[in-house]
């Protein structure tokens, strides 16, 4: 592996986070937290540094291939959550370091996830960051980066939004990485600022539309209360579900939308099957709720946050669905593994990848029955490519293998079984709260340092869909040839 | 420019290698996933799989917005098909590779009537440049401005050359020589000289000057000029064909050596005047027995780059001929240039060279002045032709008073139907060509030439 380049793109990104840490300084400043802003502003300064000595040597060869790629991108996540920790410890807001890398990796993984019992004590320059980081972390660092700097390498930076990016199979939605890039982050901060107006519209200040639109679109699931998002109104409630639903969808849909491709939009399958989900959904669960609350509105309006929050991986709640009766929260957990779109914000194995192995399975089936059978899978109406198809099988493999190992390792805490499985499952798709133990009233301080650590390379593996993180561990990969 | 092309092979992936640095959004279409794939996976192109004369395909890959649709299947029934229905699909202009001999005599036919911009046939671009050096032989490669007034002559400097260790000022001073020293490449490195500059034994230098002042300083400094009588191509295929034609054209007397008895008879059948010769080209008792020790001119233009290769050392050893070898790959050119074979011509990147061309003055003629750019020495050096349309810091001004660049040289002004080969005192006028060679990249404009203050 080409470790200087590696080492490169790390320094870069080093420096982005230093710009990023500037903004909770400002929050700071304005709030009159003078030593919060000092300490974010030294973080900045950490961050800069760090990354100007990574930088200083400019690497030999420039080569990024796959696995620099993979391998830039997983170690700048590490990093990323390992800088981004340190204004917690510092202002001692969060006294433990594991803790407080366990809150800035589930930010940036877009997980939501919090081992904070009380979230008010935390100062506002902090409760900004942490929801900043959903933020940066939705859509991705190194997908910013790209939109601003050319970076080395040419086309080969492909591989870098290919590790960062989600779904089965990462394309561009124009020739160049740099535009494509671009057009994402427009998409983005165009949802960004719409959700932020509407918010306020519906009653919240400037400081809670943002933090919360921070969650909603990066569908990270932070909230600045403790209950999450219960004390808001219905009507920003129901703003929030329409937010999240629409994070959900694969980003192709809304570039579709901008260049006037209407019929197209509707042509995206996987889009058609992420909204059936939802609305199948969403329907059984008002029907399963329907006697917990006063009037079918109401019901409504919690069955549809719920799915909204659970499949798009991002975890607000506006009620305590632990209390709810079986069938609604087994849709929960199944609808946790789906997860949003490949293309968006959100974790999971993705729905593109679930239309993949259902599509696979028939194809299994008519082979059985006609051995000699000829059948090719389509996707939106065009046959499947063969990498594709064994990735995507390769990938539920290795999500088994973490998944099942996780919730070994977290065993050992001894905690019941819904709490273990929700816990990895909660993490590992990125969502935040789980049942029971980690339900949406609880939290992540329960566990131990090692079961915390397990959570967080299942948050960023979860993220960065597997490989990135699988490579790491790879011990050939670090040879230099 | 939004650019697409058809065909990922050899041509296909050297276009979007050299388009790729130059701002362009390129898509990629081929029938061949893995081929796309390699592409799409190294640089930065979107890459469609699909065939590129289909409808709905251009249509994914964006026709309606392409400013360019460059053609190179395999095929030059697709590549005809894939530029006409970009034409009533989109406003693109459309470049097509088209090889066949067949159509070779229809091109200006095929352009017109179906409204392509440009047909490039890359075995008839190879023979025209063979056929220039066996012209020409002393220099080693030339390059051509001004249609054809001004040649860029390339040529190495021997050990018993008067230039070894001779200073360029005495060229002028001494000789009395009226040429101009462009550029030299020692090694690897490139260099534009100026008057203290000192030749050595081994540098490759190129040279301007008007065809008759040429071979006189070619006479001068002791390099045997005149063009070849007898010319022998070793490998019968397309470009051999092309390049007997010419040279028969010419009268210079030529034998082709090919194997294959059926395209021996259909040679002969096809260029009376040659002298085709059925036989193992490899046979060294063979290519001696039809005069390989006299010949003038040898081409080795089999398909296999190493028996091209091989052929051409043979032939150095047992003549001394003007040695052309044809290399398909470009992979192994670094290795090429210690084996100091005279000439080599690489029919995919003279095509690919051509096609980026068009496509660079066609993107520039929008906001810049370049009628015509060359890419020497590995695109290391650039040789930009200008064409001033208005006054401006850089006209009126004797060459001598003017801040250049470093590394850039004006090579050559041509006024009405002269070509001047400039001095301190000449100047620039409205209405001149002007040719630049420097060692910058992207220059946009003729004012670009000027230094800092």
């Amino acid at each position: 592996m080409n470790i200087g380049i590696v080492r490169f793109i790390i320094g870069w990104m080093l420096e982005f986070e230093a710009a990023f840490l500037l903004l909770p300084t400002l929050v700071g400043v304005i709030y009159r937290e003078v030593r919060i802003s000092l300490v974010f502003l030294a973080t900045s300064i950490i961050c800069l540094l760090a990354g100007f000595l990574l930088k200083q040597r400019r690497p030999k060869r420039r080569d990024l291939y796959t696995r620099e790629g993979f391998a830039a991108v997983a170690l700048s996540w590490l990093t990323m959550s390992a800088f981004g920790a340190l204004p917690f410890f510092l202002t001692e807001e969060i006294p433990n370091y594991i803790d407080a890398l366990f809150e800035t990796a589930s930010g940036f993984t877009t997980t939501g996830a919090s081992i904070l019992t009380n979230v008010e004590a935390l100062s506002h320059a902090s409760l900004f960051w942490r929801s900043f980081t959903h933020w940066i972390g939705g859509m991705g660092v190194f997908v910013f980066i790209m939109a601003i700097l050319p970076l080395m390498g040419g086309g080969t930076t492909i591989n870098l939004m290919r590790a960062e990016s989600t779904g089965p199979s990462v394309g561009k939605l124009v020739p160049r990485v740099k535009d494509t890039a671009k057009i994402l982050y427009e998409i983005y901060i165009g949802l960004t600022v719409i959700g932020t107006i509407v918010f306020c519209l519906c009653g919240m200040n400037l400081y809670e539309a943002l933090t919360i639109i921070f969650g909603t679109v990066g569908t990270g699931g932070f909230s600045i209360y403790s209950d999450s998002v219960m004390r808001f109104s219905p009507l920003a409630q129901n703003m929030i579900t329409l937010f999240m639903i629409l994070s959900g969808v694969n980003y192709m849909a809304y570039f579709c939308l901008i260049s006037r491709r209407i019929k197209d939009v509707f042509a995206i399958e996987e889009v058609r099957w992420y909204l059936g989900i939802v609305f199948g959904s969403g329907a059984i669960i008002t029907w399963n709720i329907h006697k917990l609350y006063p009037n079918i509105w109401d019901s409504l309006r919690h069955a549809f946050f719920q799915v909204g929050s659970i499949i798009t991986t991002t975890g607000f709640s506006s009620a305590d669905f632990d209390r709810w009766p079986e069938l609604s929260k087994m849709i929960l957990v199944l609808l946790m593994f789906i997860g949003a779109c490949a293309g968006s914000t959100g974790g999971g194995i993705k729905v593109a990848r679930i239309i993949i192995l259902c599509k696979t399975i028939r194809k299994e089936l008519a082979v059985m029955i006609h051995p000699r059978v000829v059948k090719k899978i389509k996707v939106d109406g065009r046959p499947l490519p063969h990498e594709t198809l064994r990735a995507t099988n390769v990938f539920i493999a290795v999500y088994s293998f973490i998944f099942f190992s996780s919730v070994l390792l977290v065993s050992i805490d001894n905690f019941d079984f819904t709490t273990n499985f929700t816990a990895v499952a909660a993490t590992l798709n990125n969502i935040g709260p789980g049942l029971a133990g980690v339900g949406p009233t609880q939290n992540f301080s329960l566990f131990s340092p090692l079961s915390k650590c397990v959570l967080i390379f299942d948050m960023v593996a979860g993220r960065l869909e597997l490989f990135p993180m699988m490579i790491l561990l790879a011990p050939s990969n670090w040879k230099k040839y | 420019m939004n650019i697409i092309i058809i065909g990922c092979g050899k041509v296909g992936i050297t276009l979007v290698e050299q388009l790729n640095g130059e701002n362009h959004n390129i898509v990629v279409i081929d029938e061949k996933e893995d081929k796309v794939k390699s592409i799409t996976d190294e640089l930065d192109a979107m890459g469609i799989v699909g065939n590129g004369v289909s409808y709905q395909t251009l249509q994914e890959a964006g026709i309606r917005h392409a400013d360019l649709l460059i053609a190179v299947t395999g095929s030059d029934e697709q590549n005809l098909l894939s530029c006409v229905i970009a034409r009533k699909a989109g406003h693109c202009k459309t470049i097509a590779r088209v090889r066949n001999p067949i159509y070779n005599t229809e091109i200006s036919f095929l352009r017109k009537e179906l409204g392509i911009a440009m047909i490039i046939n890359p075995e008839l671009t190879a023979a025209a440049e063979i056929a220039r050096i066996f012209q020409f032989p002393t220099a080693v490669k030339i390059d051509t401005f001004s249609k054809g007034r001004i040649e860029l002559l390339h040529f190495r400097v021997t050990g018993d050359c008067l230039l070894n260790n001779y200073q360029l000022i005495h060229v002028r001073t001494t000789l009395k020589c009226d040429v101009l020293v462009c550029m030299v490449t020692r090694g690897e490195e490139v260099l534009i000289p100026r008057g203290d500059f000192v030749f050595r034994e081994g540098d490759m230098v190129a040279i301007v000057a008007t065809p008759s002042k040429a071979s006189d300083f070619f006479r001068k400094i002791g390099i045997v000029t005149g063009k070849v009588r007898t010319a022998m191509l070793v490998g019968g295929g397309t470009v051999a064909y092309y390049l007997a034609r010419r040279l028969l054209d010419v009268g210079i007397d030529t034998k082709i050596v090919d194997q294959d008895p059926a395209r021996c008879e259909h040679l002969s059948e096809l260029l009376p005047k040659a002298t085709v010769i059925c036989g193992d080209g490899t046979d060294e008792k063979l290519l001696l027995q039809e005069g390989l020790d006299t010949v003038e001119g040898f081409a080795a233009l089999t398909g296999l780059d190493e028996e091209n290769i091989l052929l051409s050392l043979v032939a150095k050893k047992y003549s001394h001929a003007k040695i052309v070898t044809k290399i398909n790959r470009v992979n192994f050119n670094s290795v090429l240039g210690d084996i100091q074979l005279d000439s080599t011509t690489f029919p995919r990147l003279l095509t690919a060279d051509v096609i980026i061309k068009y496509a660079r003055s066609m993107n520039e003629s929008l906001n810049s002045n370049v009628e015509n750019l060359y890419k020497l020495e590995d695109g290391r050096v650039e040789a930009l032709e200008f064409y001033i349309k208005e006054p401006s810091a850089v006209t009126g001004v004797p060459l001598a008073e003017m801040r250049l660049k470093k590394n850039l040289l004006i090579c050559s002004i041509t006024r009405g139907n002269h070509a001047i080969i400039p001095g301190g005192q000449d100047e620039l006028q409205v209405g001149d060509l002007v040719v630049v060679v420097t060692t910058h990249t992207r220059l946009g404009d003729i004012k670009d030439i000027l230094g800092d203050k």
